[in-house]
């Protein structure tokens, strides 16, 4: 018995639409064999993740407002997945970006006078050293060939030994009790709430605008045909006069800012000060995000909601069903296993030939 | 050695169908012990299909191999070599960073200590004439010692019938002629010899039978030595192809292009340096390299084109310095290029046609508007590309990929000279590309260069060459022949500079 | 400083050298055949987890072990499937594999924390492992130890002189050449990637079964990544995979020991030092790359289509 794998003549666009979602669903069906193996009942399950997280506004603020930072880092890991550079990093470059922003407001703390300009340039600090903490993997990758992979992560361990010394030893507030966190950030140090609750801030809007702008830029300009192509046919990227380590450059620095960017905005949004750890996996759940989504921004943030959604409910379900968290993160990493085989058929038609494995 | 009563092996029926393409269609084949037999046929006739049924790497639609007059069913390449089928691939199945004697191993019977090889190895270099170093890694071998790997590895399963696919296709006249000798040999030996090629001379002085395909069938078998090169050519194209009209001799132009002693160490390892190269094209004329492959015209091509850089001087487009310039800056002097490989380089498969026509024309047409693309315009020079030069597709713009070869090279050629490029350097214009095609494009580079345009053509087809050039120059190991006028040199001439004789070179060798 | 004291600092490096060792040599062998394999994390986690589990139900360390192997080859299965069988982006899916991986150890785990177990028995001659200086080093240690010894022998032996292991280097070259000849690239890169994982598997089984006889949640800590940069590191070589692990335990546990000794630099910053090591250790090796031919197996991480 083996596999064959034909290639298909054409792709129909309805098929690679299809297919996540088709995943989608097998990821559903096996979760829900997993939860009825723990002595749950999968249409509570099913409820409780999905069903329940869509119907009150505080949760459905709370989907945005975990939907905006995946979005945000995933739409600027495409950028680079698509030139297959495999930034794993994006963890570290989201840490660093809060840190550094959360700096700028630890340094502005109870400052009198004008103040408008402290968010924005909190903003901008995060951004930038996101895309200065990307760089490095960049131009180890560019200058010496180094992998990515492996540099880009390693750098998300360093990243977070770094905030904890930060927030447990400089930054940490000395009128605090002793607790390992900073000040709590003013007023001017903090995106605005959209509306009544103090829960939904401005941060979604600053994810959404980033994700707009992504896809315009990717699907019309020149940059994101550069990008496409250098992915997908390398030498014809040079043939079209594309440097290749100018571009492996911009697009780490992209996806670096984009999650620092990220990071400051879950910072001064959310949390509101520094503590030893900022970030729930959004760097990795991200990655995720950007495969489902298919690299392209509007599937990313149809994914991020979708993954939103699973998480949210996967922690309404630790409390009111008992199920470790630990199971939404397996169901996710089924559910990128399965988007990424559901890709194959979409590419290919799959016989089962009877022979010798080959 | 007389040939056995029946056929060794034969093929009836063959069908394969790859979806709703059919690469062979109902075909007949015998081969006799004791001869060696021609496959004959253009690119993409089916040849390398049914050579890959009879050696068990594909299995057929329809139809039935037979040895010694039993149905045998070929599963797989091991099959195939135990019925005693051994196989000479045009395209080496070798492991570059693996020794010479391990990639022998790899099709060897288990359990046969290195000592053994070793000694087996040398005992068919005697033999043969065929040596080898068992222990030098791949990767530093030249084409010619491959491919002796590739025959003694086939060798050493004693076949009963050798295949050989284009195997003269990277060697040397002078190494061909080694070949010959040993492939004369295993005839002699009552071996059958199955030759697959699209070279009439060698076809012509080698094989007593030949069979030929064309799109797929059988529309011919011959004594190739009672025909003529041309009526072999004839049944190869079923149609009279038509003939180029060359232009007169056109009032020489402006220089084009200027090469001063350009020099490049070699990039990558397997690479060739360039060595002083210098040669200079006028407007209205077209220059000739010819050369076999892996001589350095890959890396000729990226130093005119400007992938690869070099001292600003050593290339001059109109007279302006331009080694140090990148492709699009060159383009903007108003040149143009067409690299070898159309899959990958020339254009990028996954990508549709408009977006291929952004790929090269993004510096030099008004394709882009506040740094985003103008997808109508690219369409639109899509489809007149695709009119002028009549490129087969399915629908209006779809993935270069789905272009047969050539088309897609027809696409490439006209991308770059819809630009009406004052140089033109095209690399290979018309390989793998059917013979209708193949005639339009020459016929288009004539066009171009009757226009007042420069254009150099880089080549292995010494037939195009004589066809189209009026100037013809010589590649080999990096260093290039002086040009010659077409009329006042000839084949033989250029084929003994294309086997490094009479090189400088050569010549300090000799002393 | 007495003979004892080095011999213990030995002891202590080999340990933490040891899950390196066994887990980067498993991925030596499926990278060797062309495949890379991020998932090791995930498939070491489980194994720790898994093979916890089941030593703590069976009262076996050998049945604990046993159980790390068959989880994580389990898992590599599944990568196998993906990336061999229907050659689905390897970067993507080591990725999912990891995820998975860590989410199913959680599950698995989640009944076991704060249990505690007899470590794995030490190998115990009776003159030999008293030796003073050496004999607890070479004959008093625990059965990963001496499997992680004896795999990097067995895979060397393997690679270089048996014939399967020149079909899977060839395989690791050139998929279109080795296809061409008839050879099972598909069905030697499966083997490879299992083989991958059941090491991966042991070597998580190890950390929860010898080195700290207990199970934590994602209590490999990273070690994955770094059996994978380790293999880069070795260029390949099992013999340099030994050599690495030990640098890189010993960065570990240098780490530790200075921070037990109240040396005053922040604990984060000697707890970063293996992945600093690692970046630095890449960084040399791109340095030092020599010309010719390629160091990598040459079809690495590339996908392979055939059909027939």
């Amino acid at each position: 018995m083996r596999l064959d794998l034909v290639p298909r003549g054409r792709r129909s666009a309805l098929s690679a639409a299809l297919s996540p979602a088709l995943a989608f669903l097998a990821a559903v069906l096996v979760g829900g064999i997993a939860v009825a193996l723990m002595g749950v009942s999968p249409a509570a399950a099913f409820t409780v993740y999905f069903v329940a997280p869509l119907s009150d506004l505080w949760s459905l603020q709370e989907i945005a407002l975990k939907a905006a930072p995946l979005a945000l880092i995933a739409t600027g890991l495409a950028f680079c997945y698509r030139a297959n550079l495999w930034n794993i990093g994006a963890e570290g470059q989201f840490v660093v970006g809060g840190l550094a922003g959360g700096m700028v407001a630890i340094a502005t703390h109870g400052s009198e006078g004008a103040t408008f300009w402290v968010l924005p340039a909190m903003l901008l600090t995060g951004t930038l050293a996101g895309l200065a903490y990307a760089m490095i993997p960049a131009l180890l990758r560019v200058k010496l060939g180094v992998s990515e992979i492996l540099t880009s992560l390693m750098l998300v361990y360093v990243a977070e030994l770094l905030l904890d010394y930060m927030a447990r030893g400089p930054l940490r507030d000395p009128a605090g009790y002793n607790f390992p966190q900073s000040v709590t950030f003013d007023d001017a140090a903090r995106l605005p709430y959209l509306m009544e609750g103090d829960t939904l801030h401005a941060g979604v809007l600053v994810a959404l605008a980033a994700v707009l702008l992504a896809a315009v830029v990717l699907g019309r300009s020149l940059f994101g045909f550069e990008m496409r192509l250098v992915g997908a046919s390398p030498r014809a990227a040079r043939f079209a006069g594309f440097g290749e380590a100018r571009l492996t450059l911009m697009a780490f620095a992209i996806s670096g800012g984009a999650a620092g960017l990220a990071g400051i905005v879950e910072v001064a949004g959310k949390i509101g000060q520094l503590q030893p750890t900022i970030s729930p996996g959004y760097g990795f759940t991200a990655i995720i995000v950007a495969f489902l989504g298919r690299l392209s921004p509007v599937g990313i943030l149809l994914a991020a909601l979708v993954i939103a959604v699973t998480t949210i409910g996967g922690e309404a379900a630790q409390i009111d069903l008992r199920l470790p968290l630990d199971l939404t993160r397996a169901f996710q990493g089924l559910l990128l296993g399965l988007v990424l085989a559901a890709d194959v058929f979409t590419r290919f038609k799959v016989r089962l030939v009877p022979g010798a494995a080959r | 050695m007389a040939s056995e009563a029946g056929p060794l092996f034969g093929a009836y029926g063959i069908v394969k169908r790859f979806g709703a393409f059919t690469a062979n269609d109902h075909i007949d084949l015998e081969i006799r012990a004791g001869e060696i037999h021609a496959l004959l046929g253009e690119n993409g006739a089916g040849k390398s299909t049914l050579m890959k049924i009879l050696y068990g790497l594909l299995e057929p639609t329809e139809g039935v191999v037979t040895h010694r007059g039993e149905t045998v069913r070929l599963g797989s390449p091991e099959a195939a070599r135990r019925l005693g089928i051994g196989m000479v691939f045009q395209h080496f199945s070798l492991c570059e960073n693996l020794t010479v004697a391990e990639n022998i191993a790899l099709v060897m019977e288990r359990g046969l200590s290195r000592a053994d090889l070793a000694r087996r190895i040398a005992a068919l270099g005697q033999t043969y004439g065929l040596h080898l170093e068992p222990d030098r890694p791949v990767w530093s071998l030249s084409a010619g010692e491959r491919q002796r790997i590739e025959i003694v590895r086939c060798l050493l399963q004693d076949p009963k019938l050798v295949i050989l696919d284009e195997p003269t296709s990277v060697l040397t006249p002078g190494e061909a002629e080694l070949l010959f000798t040993v492939l004369e040999r295993l005839r002699d030996e009552g071996r059958a010899l199955l030759y697959i090629s699209h070279r009439l001379d060698e076809v012509r002085r080698l094989c007593a039978r030949a069979t030929i395909l064309r799109a797929g069938k059988v529309v011919g078998a011959c004594d190739p030595r009672a025909e003529s090169a041309a009526s072999l050519a004839a049944m190869m194209v079923g149609e009279e192809v038509r003939g180029i009209a060359a232009a007169p001799g056109a009032p020489a132009g402006p220089e084009r292009l200027r090469l001063d002693r350009l020099s490049l160490p070699a990039p990558r390892l397997h690479a060739t340096a360039l060595r002083d190269i210098t040669l200079a094209i006028r407007g209205g004329e077209i220059l000739g390299i010819a050369g076999i492959a892996g001589n350095g015209q890959a890396e000729l091509f990226a130093a005119l084109s400007g992938e690869t850089t070099v001292p600003a001087g050593a290339v001059r487009i109109d007279g302006a310095p331009a080694g140090h310039l990148g492709i699009n800056a060159r383009r903007r002097l108003g040149a143009a290029f067409v690299p070898e490989e159309r899959n990958g380089h020339a254009a990028a498969p996954g990508l549709s046609l408009s977006d291929n026509i952004v790929l090269s024309r993004h510096a030099t047409a008004p394709l882009t508007r506040f740094g985003l693309v103008r997808r109508a315009a690219a369409r639109a020079m899509a489809a007149s590309v695709s009119t002028a030069f009549d490129v087969r597709k399915a629908g209006p713009d779809p993935a270069a990929g789905t272009l047969s070869g050539g088309n897609l090279q027809k696409f490439v050629v006209g991308r770059e000279i819809l630009a009406e490029p004052g140089l033109l350097v095209v690399d290979q214009p018309t390989w793998g590309v059917d013979a209708a095609a193949a005639a339009r494009i020459r016929q288009a580079l004539i066009d171009l260069a009757a226009r007042g345009s420069a254009v150099l053509v880089i080549s292995q087809d010494l037939d195009e060459l004589f066809e189209i050039a009026g100037r013809i120059a010589v590649l080999h190991g990096g260093s290039l022949s002086p040009p010659v006028a077409r009329a006042e040199t000839s084949r033989e001439a250029v084929g003994l500079l294309m086997g490094g004789a009479g090189t400088p070179s050569e010549a300090a060798h000799a002393a | 400083m007495s003979l004892d004291l080095v011999q213990m600092v030995l002891v202590t490096v080999l340990a933490a050298a040891t899950p390196l060792i066994i887990a980067a040599l498993g991925e030596l062998v499926t990278e060797r055949a062309g495949v890379l394999n991020l998932g090791v994390e995930g498939m070491m986690v489980c194994g720790a987890a898994i093979g916890f589990a089941a030593a703590v139900e069976s009262g076996s360390t050998l049945v604990g072990a046993l159980a790390g192997i068959g989880a994580g080859m389990a898992l590599s299965a599944l990568f196998g499937l993906l990336t061999v069988g229907l050659a689905a982006n390897q970067v993507a899916s080591g990725l999912a594999l990891t995820i998975l991986g860590l989410g199913l150890s959680g599950l698995v785990g989640a009944g076991y924390v704060g249990l505690k177990r007899e470590p794995a028995p030490h190998l115990h001659l009776p003159v030999l492992s008293d030796l003073p200086g050496i004999g607890r080093l070479v004959f008093g240690q625990d059965g990963f130890v001496y499997a992680g010894i004896a795999l990097a022998l067995g895979v060397s032996w393997f690679l270089w002189r048996t014939r399967g292991g020149l079909i899977l280097r060839a395989i690791g070259d050139d998929h279109t050449a080795t296809h061409s000849l008839g050879l099972s690239v598909r069905g030697v890169r499966f083997l490879a990637v299992l083989f991958g994982g059941a090491c991966a598997g042991l070597a998580g089984a190890y950390l929860s079964l010898a080195y700290t006889p207990f199970w934590a949640p994602a209590m490999t800590a990273g070690r994955g990544w770094i059996a994978l940069a380790l293999v880069v590191f070795a260029s390949w070589r099992p013999a340099r995979v030994v050599g690495g692990a030990i640098l890189f335990g010993g960065a570990t546990v240098l780490q530790l020991h200075a921070q037990a000794s109240g040396i005053g630099l922040p604990g984060q910053l000697l707890s970063a030092l293996p992945y600093l090591a690692t970046i630095l250790a890449l960084v040399l090796l791109s340095l030092g790359r020599r010309r010719g031919g390629s160091q990598a197996p040459a079809a690495l991480g590339r996908d392979f289509t055939p059909h027939r």
